[in-house]
Protein backbone atom coordinates (compact mmCIF):
# COMPACT_ATOMS: atom_id res chain seq x y z
CA UNK A 1 0.00 0.00 0.00
CA UNK A 2 2.85 2.39 0.85
CA UNK A 3 4.36 1.81 -2.60
CA UNK A 4 1.07 2.75 -4.20
CA UNK A 5 0.98 5.98 -2.24
CA UNK A 6 4.58 6.75 -3.24
CA UNK A 7 3.67 6.19 -6.85
CA UNK A 8 0.58 8.37 -6.62
CA UNK A 9 2.73 11.12 -5.15
CA UNK A 10 5.42 10.64 -7.83
CA UNK A 11 2.70 11.15 -10.46
CA UNK A 12 2.34 14.70 -9.10
CA UNK A 13 6.02 15.57 -9.49
CA UNK A 14 6.73 18.57 -11.67
CA UNK A 15 3.56 20.47 -10.84
CA UNK A 16 4.28 24.15 -11.28
CA UNK A 17 1.24 25.35 -9.41
CA UNK A 18 -0.98 23.95 -6.67
CA UNK A 19 -4.26 25.31 -5.30
CA UNK A 20 -5.83 23.71 -2.25
CA UNK A 21 -9.60 24.22 -2.19
CA UNK A 22 -10.49 21.43 0.24
CA UNK A 23 -10.55 23.45 3.46
CA UNK A 24 -13.81 21.68 4.29
CA UNK A 25 -11.70 18.66 5.19
CA UNK A 26 -8.42 20.11 6.47
CA UNK A 27 -6.15 23.01 5.57
CA UNK A 28 -2.66 24.39 5.18
CA UNK A 29 -1.95 26.53 8.24
CA UNK A 30 -0.65 30.02 7.32
CA UNK A 31 2.87 30.93 8.35
CA UNK A 32 1.69 33.63 10.78
CA UNK A 33 -0.23 30.97 12.71
CA UNK A 34 2.63 28.44 12.69
CA UNK A 35 5.10 31.12 13.87
CA UNK A 36 2.80 31.97 16.75
CA UNK A 37 2.52 28.31 17.74
CA UNK A 38 6.16 27.22 17.49
CA UNK A 39 7.50 28.62 20.82
CA UNK A 40 4.77 26.72 22.65
CA UNK A 41 6.24 23.34 21.73
CA UNK A 42 9.53 23.73 23.55
CA UNK A 43 10.40 27.30 24.47
CA UNK A 44 7.60 28.35 26.77
CA UNK A 45 4.30 27.18 28.23
CA UNK A 46 5.17 23.52 27.59
CA UNK A 47 4.14 22.55 31.13
CA UNK A 48 0.86 21.16 32.31
CA UNK A 49 -1.37 24.18 33.06
CA UNK A 50 -2.71 22.70 36.29
CA UNK A 51 0.72 22.28 37.93
CA UNK A 52 2.60 24.62 40.21
CA UNK A 53 5.68 25.60 38.24
CA UNK A 54 6.64 28.27 35.75
CA UNK A 55 6.04 26.32 32.50
CA UNK A 56 2.68 25.22 33.93
CA UNK A 57 1.64 28.76 34.82
CA UNK A 58 2.77 29.91 31.39
CA UNK A 59 0.56 27.25 29.82
CA UNK A 60 -2.35 28.34 32.00
CA UNK A 61 -1.83 31.92 30.91
CA UNK A 62 -1.61 30.92 27.23
CA UNK A 63 -4.90 29.00 27.42
CA UNK A 64 -6.67 31.82 29.22
CA UNK A 65 -5.40 34.43 26.76
CA UNK A 66 -6.57 32.27 23.85
CA UNK A 67 -9.93 31.72 25.53
CA UNK A 68 -10.25 35.45 26.01
CA UNK A 69 -9.62 36.18 22.35
CA UNK A 70 -12.07 33.55 21.12
CA UNK A 71 -14.67 34.54 23.74
CA UNK A 72 -14.38 38.08 22.42
CA UNK A 73 -14.92 37.08 18.78
CA UNK A 74 -17.87 34.85 19.74
CA UNK A 75 -19.44 37.38 22.08
CA UNK A 76 -19.31 35.19 25.21
CA UNK A 77 -20.14 36.64 28.63
CA UNK A 78 -17.46 34.72 30.54
CA UNK A 79 -14.33 32.72 29.71
CA UNK A 80 -15.91 29.59 31.21
CA UNK A 81 -18.33 29.56 28.31
CA UNK A 82 -15.50 28.58 25.92
CA UNK A 83 -14.78 24.86 26.26
CA UNK A 84 -11.89 23.57 24.18
CA UNK A 85 -12.21 20.07 22.73
CA UNK A 86 -9.98 18.31 20.18
CA UNK A 87 -12.12 19.35 17.19
CA UNK A 88 -15.53 19.89 15.64
CA UNK A 89 -16.35 16.18 15.88
CA UNK A 90 -15.61 16.07 19.61
CA UNK A 91 -17.40 19.36 20.31
CA UNK A 92 -20.50 18.15 18.43
CA UNK A 93 -20.44 14.83 20.30
CA UNK A 94 -20.26 16.78 23.54
CA UNK A 95 -23.09 19.09 22.50
CA UNK A 96 -25.48 16.35 21.40
CA UNK A 97 -24.64 13.34 23.57
CA UNK A 98 -23.42 15.32 26.59
CA UNK A 99 -26.62 17.36 26.66
CA UNK A 100 -28.89 14.38 25.91
CA UNK A 101 -27.44 12.50 28.90
CA UNK A 102 -27.73 15.55 31.14
CA UNK A 103 -31.33 16.18 30.05
CA UNK A 104 -32.59 12.57 29.92
CA UNK A 105 -35.01 13.05 32.83
CA UNK A 106 -36.69 15.93 30.93
CA UNK A 107 -37.43 14.04 27.73
CA UNK A 108 -36.09 11.87 24.96
CA UNK A 109 -36.63 13.82 21.74
CA UNK A 110 -33.80 15.32 19.68
CA UNK A 111 -34.47 17.36 16.55
CA UNK A 112 -31.86 18.05 13.90
CA UNK A 113 -31.86 19.27 10.33
CA UNK A 114 -31.60 16.74 7.45
CA UNK A 115 -28.40 18.29 6.18
CA UNK A 116 -26.29 18.31 9.35
CA UNK A 117 -22.70 17.08 9.09
CA UNK A 118 -21.85 13.41 9.67
CA UNK A 119 -20.46 14.24 13.12
CA UNK A 120 -24.00 15.18 14.14
CA UNK A 121 -25.90 12.56 12.11
CA UNK A 122 -23.86 9.70 13.50
CA UNK A 123 -24.11 10.97 17.08
CA UNK A 124 -27.91 11.10 16.94
CA UNK A 125 -27.96 7.65 15.29
CA UNK A 126 -26.02 6.39 18.30
CA UNK A 127 -28.39 8.20 20.70
CA UNK A 128 -31.37 6.68 18.91
CA UNK A 129 -29.97 3.21 19.61
CA UNK A 130 -29.77 4.20 23.27
CA UNK A 131 -33.43 5.08 23.58
CA UNK A 132 -33.65 8.68 22.39
CA UNK A 133 -36.06 9.69 19.61
CA UNK A 134 -34.63 11.58 16.64
CA UNK A 135 -36.54 13.77 14.21
CA UNK A 136 -34.84 15.10 11.08
CA UNK A 137 -36.44 18.25 9.69
CA UNK A 138 -36.31 18.57 5.88
CA UNK A 139 -34.86 21.47 3.89
CA UNK A 140 -35.92 23.19 0.67
CA UNK A 141 -34.11 23.09 -2.66
CA UNK A 142 -31.58 25.69 -1.45
CA UNK A 143 -30.98 23.86 1.81
CA UNK A 144 -33.04 26.18 4.05
CA UNK A 145 -34.57 24.39 7.02
CA UNK A 146 -38.35 24.06 6.92
CA UNK A 147 -39.38 26.17 9.92
CA UNK A 148 -43.00 24.98 9.79
CA UNK A 149 -41.89 21.36 10.09
CA UNK A 150 -39.50 22.36 12.86
CA UNK A 151 -42.32 23.99 14.81
CA UNK A 152 -44.56 20.93 14.36
CA UNK A 153 -41.83 18.63 15.65
CA UNK A 154 -41.20 20.44 18.96
CA UNK A 155 -43.12 19.15 21.97
CA UNK A 156 -42.73 18.90 25.74
CA UNK A 157 -40.41 15.90 25.29
CA UNK A 158 -37.95 17.82 23.08
CA UNK A 159 -34.63 18.26 24.86
CA UNK A 160 -32.31 19.40 22.05
CA UNK A 161 -32.61 21.08 18.67
CA UNK A 162 -29.45 21.26 16.57
CA UNK A 163 -29.22 23.21 13.32
CA UNK A 164 -25.96 24.34 11.68
CA UNK A 165 -25.70 28.11 11.26
CA UNK A 166 -24.12 27.58 7.83
CA UNK A 167 -24.33 24.30 5.95
CA UNK A 168 -20.88 22.77 5.57
CA UNK A 169 -21.43 21.42 2.05
CA UNK A 170 -23.61 23.89 0.19
CA UNK A 171 -23.06 27.06 2.23
CA UNK A 172 -26.72 27.78 3.03
CA UNK A 173 -26.99 30.44 5.75
CA UNK A 174 -29.74 29.07 7.97
CA UNK A 175 -32.35 31.26 9.71
CA UNK A 176 -30.94 30.47 13.15
CA UNK A 177 -32.57 33.43 14.90
CA UNK A 178 -36.04 32.49 13.64
CA UNK A 179 -35.47 28.81 14.40
CA UNK A 180 -34.36 29.64 17.92
CA UNK A 181 -37.44 31.81 18.52
CA UNK A 182 -39.74 29.04 17.32
CA UNK A 183 -38.00 26.49 19.53
CA UNK A 184 -38.11 28.62 22.69
CA UNK A 185 -41.73 29.67 22.03
CA UNK A 186 -42.78 26.03 21.90
CA UNK A 187 -40.62 24.80 24.77
CA UNK A 188 -38.45 27.08 26.90
CA UNK A 189 -36.62 24.05 28.33
CA UNK A 190 -35.33 22.85 24.94
CA UNK A 191 -31.59 23.35 24.49
CA UNK A 192 -30.63 24.96 21.17
CA UNK A 193 -27.29 23.95 19.64
CA UNK A 194 -25.77 25.20 16.42
CA UNK A 195 -22.68 23.89 14.68
CA UNK A 196 -21.19 27.26 13.77
CA UNK A 197 -17.94 25.83 12.35
CA UNK A 198 -18.79 27.21 8.92
CA UNK A 199 -20.26 30.47 10.25
CA UNK A 200 -17.42 31.55 12.56
CA UNK A 201 -15.17 33.83 10.54
CA UNK A 202 -17.51 33.96 7.50
CA UNK A 203 -20.71 35.64 8.64
CA UNK A 204 -21.44 37.81 11.70
CA UNK A 205 -22.05 35.28 14.47
CA UNK A 206 -22.46 36.37 18.07
CA UNK A 207 -23.68 33.95 20.74
CA UNK A 208 -24.86 36.66 23.13
CA UNK A 209 -26.76 38.49 20.44
CA UNK A 210 -28.37 35.27 19.13
CA UNK A 211 -28.77 33.81 22.62
CA UNK A 212 -28.09 30.22 21.55
CA UNK A 213 -27.38 27.69 24.31
CA UNK A 214 -24.57 25.77 22.64
CA UNK A 215 -22.35 26.50 19.62
CA UNK A 216 -19.51 24.54 18.03
CA UNK A 217 -16.54 26.19 16.35
CA UNK A 218 -13.47 24.58 14.83
CA UNK A 219 -9.87 25.68 14.37
CA UNK A 220 -9.09 23.92 11.09
CA UNK A 221 -12.17 25.45 9.47
CA UNK A 222 -10.61 28.92 9.79
CA UNK A 223 -7.06 28.03 8.68
CA UNK A 224 -6.05 27.17 12.23
CA UNK A 225 -4.22 23.98 13.21
CA UNK A 226 -6.05 20.67 13.56
CA UNK A 227 -6.53 19.33 17.06
CA UNK A 228 -8.70 22.09 18.49
CA UNK A 229 -12.33 23.05 18.43
CA UNK A 230 -14.52 24.63 21.04
CA UNK A 231 -18.02 24.28 22.38
CA UNK A 232 -19.65 27.45 23.61
CA UNK A 233 -21.85 26.52 26.58
CA UNK A 234 -24.11 29.23 27.94
CA UNK A 235 -24.01 29.46 31.73
CA UNK A 236 -26.33 26.97 33.45
CA UNK A 237 -26.86 24.85 30.31
CA UNK A 238 -26.31 21.25 31.45
CA UNK A 239 -23.69 19.23 29.54
CA UNK A 240 -22.22 15.95 30.83
CA UNK A 241 -18.61 14.98 30.16
CA UNK A 242 -18.31 12.09 27.73
CA UNK A 243 -14.82 11.04 28.80
CA UNK A 244 -13.37 10.75 32.28
CA UNK A 245 -9.81 11.42 33.40
CA UNK A 246 -7.71 14.19 34.89
CA UNK A 247 -9.66 17.42 34.62
CA UNK A 248 -7.44 20.41 33.91
CA UNK A 249 -8.53 23.84 32.77
CA UNK A 250 -11.31 22.38 30.61
CA UNK A 251 -14.19 21.14 32.67
CA UNK A 252 -15.86 19.24 29.83
CA UNK A 253 -12.79 17.60 28.28
CA UNK A 254 -10.26 15.75 30.46
CA UNK A 255 -6.60 15.25 29.65
CA UNK A 256 -3.65 17.55 29.06
CA UNK A 257 -4.52 20.59 26.99
CA UNK A 258 -3.09 20.99 23.48
CA UNK A 259 -1.60 24.42 24.16
CA UNK A 260 0.18 25.03 20.79
CA UNK A 261 -3.02 24.16 18.90
CA UNK A 262 -5.20 26.33 21.18
CA UNK A 263 -2.75 29.23 20.68
CA UNK A 264 -2.91 28.62 16.92
CA UNK A 265 -6.72 28.61 16.97
CA UNK A 266 -6.72 32.00 18.71
CA UNK A 267 -4.17 33.38 16.23
CA UNK A 268 -6.15 32.08 13.24
CA UNK A 269 -9.24 33.76 14.74
CA UNK A 270 -7.36 37.05 15.09
CA UNK A 271 -6.23 36.87 11.48
CA UNK A 272 -9.68 36.16 10.08
CA UNK A 273 -11.38 38.84 12.21
CA UNK A 274 -8.76 41.47 11.38
CA UNK A 275 -10.45 43.60 8.72
CA UNK A 276 -13.31 41.07 8.76
CA UNK A 277 -15.46 42.95 6.26
CA UNK A 278 -12.55 43.21 3.86
CA UNK A 279 -11.90 39.47 4.20
CA UNK A 280 -15.53 38.60 3.56
CA UNK A 281 -15.56 40.87 0.52
CA UNK A 282 -12.43 39.11 -0.79
CA UNK A 283 -13.97 35.66 -0.20
CA UNK A 284 -17.18 36.63 -2.00
CA UNK A 285 -15.24 37.97 -4.94
CA UNK A 286 -13.23 34.75 -5.30
CA UNK A 287 -16.32 32.59 -4.72
CA UNK A 288 -18.31 34.36 -7.43
CA UNK A 289 -15.36 34.38 -9.83
CA UNK A 290 -15.13 30.61 -9.41
CA UNK A 291 -18.88 30.00 -9.73
CA UNK A 292 -19.31 32.35 -12.71
CA UNK A 293 -16.15 31.10 -14.40
CA UNK A 294 -17.24 27.47 -14.24
CA UNK A 295 -20.87 28.05 -15.17
CA UNK A 296 -19.86 30.26 -18.13
CA UNK A 297 -17.13 27.99 -19.43
CA UNK A 298 -18.91 24.65 -19.16
CA UNK A 299 -22.28 23.28 -20.24
CA UNK A 300 -24.18 20.87 -17.99
CA UNK A 301 -23.27 22.34 -14.62
CA UNK A 302 -25.55 23.10 -11.65
CA UNK A 303 -24.74 25.24 -8.62
CA UNK A 304 -25.78 23.47 -5.42
CA UNK A 305 -27.11 25.78 -2.71
CA UNK A 306 -28.21 29.42 -2.80
CA UNK A 307 -26.49 32.43 -4.36
CA UNK A 308 -25.24 35.82 -3.23
CA UNK A 309 -25.99 36.90 0.36
CA UNK A 310 -27.88 33.71 1.14
CA UNK A 311 -24.68 31.71 0.64
CA UNK A 312 -21.54 31.52 2.82
CA UNK A 313 -18.88 33.75 1.21
CA UNK A 314 -16.38 30.86 0.85
CA UNK A 315 -18.51 28.00 -0.46
CA UNK A 316 -18.64 26.69 -4.03
CA UNK A 317 -20.44 23.41 -4.71
CA UNK A 318 -21.10 22.45 -8.31
CA UNK A 319 -22.49 19.34 -9.99
CA UNK A 320 -21.07 18.44 -13.39
CA UNK A 321 -23.45 16.36 -15.46
CA UNK A 322 -21.95 13.26 -17.15
CA UNK A 323 -18.80 13.61 -15.07
CA UNK A 324 -18.13 11.21 -12.21
CA UNK A 325 -16.82 13.02 -9.15
CA UNK A 326 -14.12 10.67 -7.92
CA UNK A 327 -12.48 10.45 -11.32
CA UNK A 328 -12.66 14.25 -11.52
CA UNK A 329 -10.97 14.75 -8.12
CA UNK A 330 -8.07 12.54 -9.26
CA UNK A 331 -7.74 14.28 -12.62
CA UNK A 332 -7.77 17.67 -10.86
CA UNK A 333 -5.22 16.48 -8.31
CA UNK A 334 -2.84 15.40 -11.08
CA UNK A 335 -3.10 19.02 -12.26
CA UNK A 336 -2.53 20.54 -8.82
CA UNK A 337 -6.11 21.44 -7.90
CA UNK A 338 -7.30 19.78 -4.70
CA UNK A 339 -11.02 19.43 -4.07
CA UNK A 340 -13.47 16.89 -2.64
CA UNK A 341 -16.53 15.28 -4.16
CA UNK A 342 -20.00 14.23 -3.03
CA UNK A 343 -19.66 11.05 -5.07
CA UNK A 344 -20.45 7.78 -3.34
CA UNK A 345 -17.71 6.22 -5.40
CA UNK A 346 -15.11 7.26 -2.91
CA UNK A 347 -16.70 5.30 -0.09
CA UNK A 348 -18.75 2.58 -1.73
CA UNK A 349 -21.90 2.88 0.32
CA UNK A 350 -23.66 3.33 -3.02
CA UNK A 351 -24.95 6.56 -1.52
CA UNK A 352 -23.76 10.01 -2.44
CA UNK A 353 -23.75 13.15 -0.25
CA UNK A 354 -26.85 13.20 1.99
CA UNK A 355 -26.91 17.01 1.77
CA UNK A 356 -27.24 17.01 -2.03
CA UNK A 357 -29.88 14.27 -1.87
CA UNK A 358 -31.78 16.32 0.76
CA UNK A 359 -32.00 19.37 -1.55
CA UNK A 360 -33.42 17.16 -4.29
CA UNK A 361 -30.38 16.44 -6.44
CA UNK A 362 -30.49 13.11 -8.26
CA UNK A 363 -27.90 10.51 -7.37
CA UNK A 364 -26.11 11.20 -10.64
CA UNK A 365 -25.98 14.94 -9.93
CA UNK A 366 -24.60 14.21 -6.47
CA UNK A 367 -21.98 11.78 -7.86
CA UNK A 368 -20.78 14.50 -10.20
CA UNK A 369 -20.42 17.16 -7.51
CA UNK A 370 -17.32 19.02 -6.40
CA UNK A 371 -16.98 21.00 -3.16
CA UNK A 372 -14.51 23.90 -3.03
CA UNK A 373 -13.89 26.47 -0.34
CA UNK A 374 -11.95 29.65 -0.94
CA UNK A 375 -9.95 31.17 1.93
CA UNK A 376 -8.64 34.64 2.69
CA UNK A 377 -5.14 33.64 1.61
CA UNK A 378 -6.18 32.59 -1.90
CA UNK A 379 -5.37 35.08 -4.63
CA UNK A 380 -7.32 35.88 -7.78
CA UNK A 381 -4.57 34.26 -9.79
CA UNK A 382 -5.22 30.99 -7.91
CA UNK A 383 -8.80 31.07 -9.13
CA UNK A 384 -7.59 31.88 -12.67
CA UNK A 385 -5.46 28.74 -12.55
CA UNK A 386 -8.37 26.63 -11.25
CA UNK A 387 -10.60 28.02 -14.00
CA UNK A 388 -7.99 26.95 -16.53
CA UNK A 389 -7.68 23.42 -15.14
CA UNK A 390 -11.32 22.49 -14.37
CA UNK A 391 -12.81 22.74 -17.90
CA UNK A 392 -10.01 20.57 -19.35
CA UNK A 393 -10.41 17.98 -16.58
CA UNK A 394 -14.20 17.86 -16.93
CA UNK A 395 -13.87 17.53 -20.69
CA UNK A 396 -11.51 14.57 -20.36
CA UNK A 397 -13.66 12.72 -17.81
CA UNK A 398 -16.75 13.37 -19.96
CA UNK A 399 -14.95 11.95 -22.98
CA UNK A 400 -14.36 8.69 -21.10
CA UNK A 401 -18.12 8.45 -20.45
CA UNK A 402 -18.67 9.00 -24.18
CA UNK A 403 -22.14 7.85 -25.16
CA UNK A 404 -22.90 5.96 -21.93
CA UNK A 405 -26.44 6.75 -20.93
CA UNK A 406 -26.22 8.72 -17.70
CA UNK A 407 -29.54 9.88 -16.31
CA UNK B 1 -17.69 13.27 1.30
CA UNK B 2 -15.01 10.68 0.90
CA UNK B 3 -13.22 9.45 3.97
CA UNK B 4 -11.70 6.20 2.71
CA UNK B 5 -8.12 6.41 1.50
CA UNK B 6 -7.84 4.85 -1.93
CA UNK B 7 -4.24 3.99 -2.63
CA UNK B 8 -4.57 3.16 -6.31
CA UNK B 9 -1.57 1.31 -7.69
CA UNK B 10 0.63 2.53 -10.58
CA UNK B 11 -1.13 0.41 -13.20
CA UNK B 12 -4.56 1.81 -12.34
CA UNK B 13 -3.22 5.34 -12.36
CA UNK B 14 -1.57 4.74 -15.74
CA UNK B 15 -4.75 3.32 -17.27
CA UNK B 16 -6.78 6.15 -15.76
CA UNK B 17 -4.48 8.69 -17.40
CA UNK B 18 -4.21 6.87 -20.70
CA UNK B 19 -7.04 4.40 -21.11
CA UNK B 20 -6.64 1.85 -23.89
CA UNK B 21 -9.45 1.05 -26.32
CA UNK B 22 -11.59 3.96 -25.20
CA UNK B 23 -14.63 5.03 -27.16
CA UNK B 24 -17.77 3.97 -28.92
CA UNK B 25 -17.32 1.30 -31.63
CA UNK B 26 -19.48 2.07 -34.64
CA UNK B 27 -19.26 -1.38 -36.25
CA UNK B 28 -19.58 -3.44 -33.05
CA UNK B 29 -21.06 -6.93 -33.37
CA UNK B 30 -22.23 -6.94 -29.76
CA UNK B 31 -22.63 -4.31 -27.07
CA UNK B 32 -23.61 -4.56 -23.41
CA UNK B 33 -24.03 -2.25 -20.45
CA UNK B 34 -23.38 -3.02 -16.78
CA UNK B 35 -23.90 -0.89 -13.70
CA UNK B 36 -26.14 1.98 -12.91
CA UNK B 37 -25.27 5.67 -12.96
CA UNK B 38 -27.18 6.08 -9.68
CA UNK B 39 -24.51 4.10 -7.89
CA UNK B 40 -21.78 5.99 -9.68
CA UNK B 41 -20.49 3.33 -12.06
CA UNK B 42 -21.69 2.27 -15.48
CA UNK B 43 -19.79 0.91 -18.44
CA UNK B 44 -20.61 0.08 -22.03
CA UNK B 45 -18.52 -2.65 -23.62
CA UNK B 46 -18.29 -3.03 -27.41
CA UNK B 47 -17.09 -6.23 -29.16
CA UNK B 48 -16.27 -6.89 -32.79
CA UNK B 49 -16.54 -10.63 -33.33
CA UNK B 50 -15.56 -12.41 -36.55
CA UNK B 51 -16.96 -15.56 -38.12
CA UNK B 52 -14.43 -17.70 -36.27
CA UNK B 53 -16.01 -16.47 -33.02
CA UNK B 54 -12.87 -14.54 -32.15
CA UNK B 55 -12.97 -11.07 -30.60
CA UNK B 56 -11.19 -8.93 -33.19
CA UNK B 57 -11.63 -5.69 -31.37
CA UNK B 58 -12.99 -4.46 -28.04
CA UNK B 59 -13.61 -1.00 -26.65
CA UNK B 60 -15.40 0.66 -23.76
CA UNK B 61 -16.93 3.83 -22.40
CA UNK B 62 -17.22 4.44 -18.68
CA UNK B 63 -19.04 6.79 -16.36
CA UNK B 64 -17.26 5.92 -13.16
CA UNK B 65 -14.29 6.15 -10.87
CA UNK B 66 -10.64 5.56 -11.71
CA UNK B 67 -10.90 1.86 -10.82
CA UNK B 68 -13.87 1.45 -13.12
CA UNK B 69 -12.01 3.07 -16.01
CA UNK B 70 -8.86 1.01 -15.40
CA UNK B 71 -10.59 -2.38 -15.07
CA UNK B 72 -12.69 -1.78 -18.20
CA UNK B 73 -9.62 -0.71 -20.10
CA UNK B 74 -7.52 -3.73 -19.11
CA UNK B 75 -10.37 -6.12 -19.83
CA UNK B 76 -10.57 -4.90 -23.43
CA UNK B 77 -6.84 -5.62 -23.78
CA UNK B 78 -7.18 -9.08 -22.21
CA UNK B 79 -9.94 -10.30 -24.50
CA UNK B 80 -8.68 -9.03 -27.85
CA UNK B 81 -7.74 -11.86 -30.22
CA UNK B 82 -9.35 -14.47 -27.96
CA UNK B 83 -12.04 -16.97 -28.84
CA UNK B 84 -15.42 -16.25 -27.26
CA UNK B 85 -15.25 -19.56 -25.42
CA UNK B 86 -12.00 -18.49 -23.76
CA UNK B 87 -13.21 -14.94 -23.11
CA UNK B 88 -16.25 -16.44 -21.37
CA UNK B 89 -13.89 -18.04 -18.84
CA UNK B 90 -12.57 -14.66 -17.73
CA UNK B 91 -13.20 -14.16 -14.04
CA UNK B 92 -13.33 -10.84 -12.20
CA UNK B 93 -10.36 -12.17 -10.26
CA UNK B 94 -8.27 -12.26 -13.47
CA UNK B 95 -9.11 -8.62 -14.11
CA UNK B 96 -8.30 -7.52 -10.57
CA UNK B 97 -5.00 -9.40 -10.80
CA UNK B 98 -4.22 -7.85 -14.18
CA UNK B 99 -4.58 -4.30 -12.81
CA UNK B 100 -2.30 -5.20 -9.93
CA UNK B 101 -5.00 -5.42 -7.27
CA UNK B 102 -7.83 -3.13 -6.16
CA UNK B 103 -8.84 -1.63 -2.83
CA UNK B 104 -11.57 -3.89 -1.38
CA UNK B 105 -14.28 -1.26 -1.85
CA UNK B 106 -13.42 -1.17 -5.56
CA UNK B 107 -13.52 -4.91 -6.31
CA UNK B 108 -17.01 -4.49 -7.68
CA UNK B 109 -15.57 -2.39 -10.54
CA UNK B 110 -13.75 -5.47 -11.84
CA UNK B 111 -16.92 -7.49 -11.40
CA UNK B 112 -18.98 -4.96 -13.41
CA UNK B 113 -16.49 -5.00 -16.29
CA UNK B 114 -16.60 -8.81 -16.56
CA UNK B 115 -20.39 -8.71 -16.10
CA UNK B 116 -20.60 -6.48 -19.18
CA UNK B 117 -18.35 -8.89 -21.14
CA UNK B 118 -20.54 -11.88 -20.32
CA UNK B 119 -23.68 -9.97 -21.21
CA UNK B 120 -22.13 -8.95 -24.54
CA UNK B 121 -21.25 -12.57 -25.34
CA UNK B 122 -24.86 -13.57 -24.64
CA UNK B 123 -26.08 -10.70 -26.84
CA UNK B 124 -23.91 -12.03 -29.68
CA UNK B 125 -25.24 -15.59 -29.51
CA UNK B 126 -28.80 -14.39 -29.10
CA UNK B 127 -28.46 -12.40 -32.30
CA UNK B 128 -27.12 -15.52 -34.03
CA UNK B 129 -29.86 -17.64 -32.43
CA UNK B 130 -27.36 -20.26 -31.37
CA UNK B 131 -26.29 -21.45 -27.97
CA UNK B 132 -22.96 -23.27 -27.64
CA UNK B 133 -22.66 -25.99 -24.97
CA UNK B 134 -20.29 -23.96 -22.83
CA UNK B 135 -22.68 -20.99 -22.54
CA UNK B 136 -24.57 -21.71 -19.32
CA UNK B 137 -28.20 -20.59 -18.99
CA UNK B 138 -27.60 -19.74 -15.39
CA UNK B 139 -26.17 -16.26 -14.81
CA UNK B 140 -22.47 -16.15 -13.96
CA UNK B 141 -21.26 -14.67 -10.68
CA UNK B 142 -20.36 -11.38 -12.36
CA UNK B 143 -23.73 -11.06 -14.11
CA UNK B 144 -25.56 -11.76 -10.84
CA UNK B 145 -23.47 -9.20 -8.98
CA UNK B 146 -23.99 -6.58 -11.68
CA UNK B 147 -27.73 -7.20 -11.55
CA UNK B 148 -27.73 -6.96 -7.78
CA UNK B 149 -25.89 -3.64 -7.85
CA UNK B 150 -28.25 -2.27 -10.51
CA UNK B 151 -31.32 -3.35 -8.52
CA UNK B 152 -29.91 -2.04 -5.27
CA UNK B 153 -29.36 1.43 -6.60
CA UNK B 154 -32.80 1.42 -8.22
CA UNK B 155 -34.21 0.52 -4.83
CA UNK B 156 -32.25 3.25 -3.08
CA UNK B 157 -33.36 5.87 -5.60
CA UNK B 158 -36.99 4.76 -5.25
CA UNK B 159 -36.84 4.81 -1.48
CA UNK B 160 -35.44 8.31 -1.70
CA UNK B 161 -38.38 9.39 -3.90
CA UNK B 162 -41.02 7.83 -1.64
CA UNK B 163 -39.81 9.10 1.67
CA UNK B 164 -37.81 12.11 0.66
CA UNK B 165 -34.75 10.81 2.42
CA UNK B 166 -32.28 7.97 2.23
CA UNK B 167 -32.23 5.02 4.55
CA UNK B 168 -28.92 3.26 5.13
Amino acid sequence: MMENIHDLLRAHEGLTREVFLDSENSCAVPKEVVDEMLPYFNQRAYGNPTLTHKPGWEAFEAIMKSSQKIAGFLGCRTLEEVNFAPGETEANNLALAGTAYAMRSHGKKIIICDTEPINILHVVDMLQKRGFTVVKVPVDSEGLVNLGKLEEAIDSETIIVSISAVNHEIGTIEPIREALEIVKDRNTETIFHTDASDAYGRIPFNVKDLDVDLATISSCKILGPRGTGALYVKKSVPVERLLEGQIGTQNLWPGIENVPSIVGFAKASELIFHNFEGKVHHLRKLRDKLIDGITRKLPGVILNGPRDDKRAPDNVNISFRRCEGEALTIELSLNGVYVSSGSACTRRLLQPSHVLVAIGRSYVEAHGSILMKVTWNHKESDIDYVLDVIPKAVKRIREIAGSVEVK
Amino acid sequence: MSRTPLPYNPKILKLFRNPKNLGKMKDATAKAVAGNPSCGDIITLYLKINDEETIEDASFESYGCAANIATSSILTEMIKETKLEDAWKTSWKNVVKAVGGLPTVKLHCGILAVGALKRAIRVYYKSKAVSPDWLSDELTFEEKQALEEEELSDLLSKRMDDEGNVQC
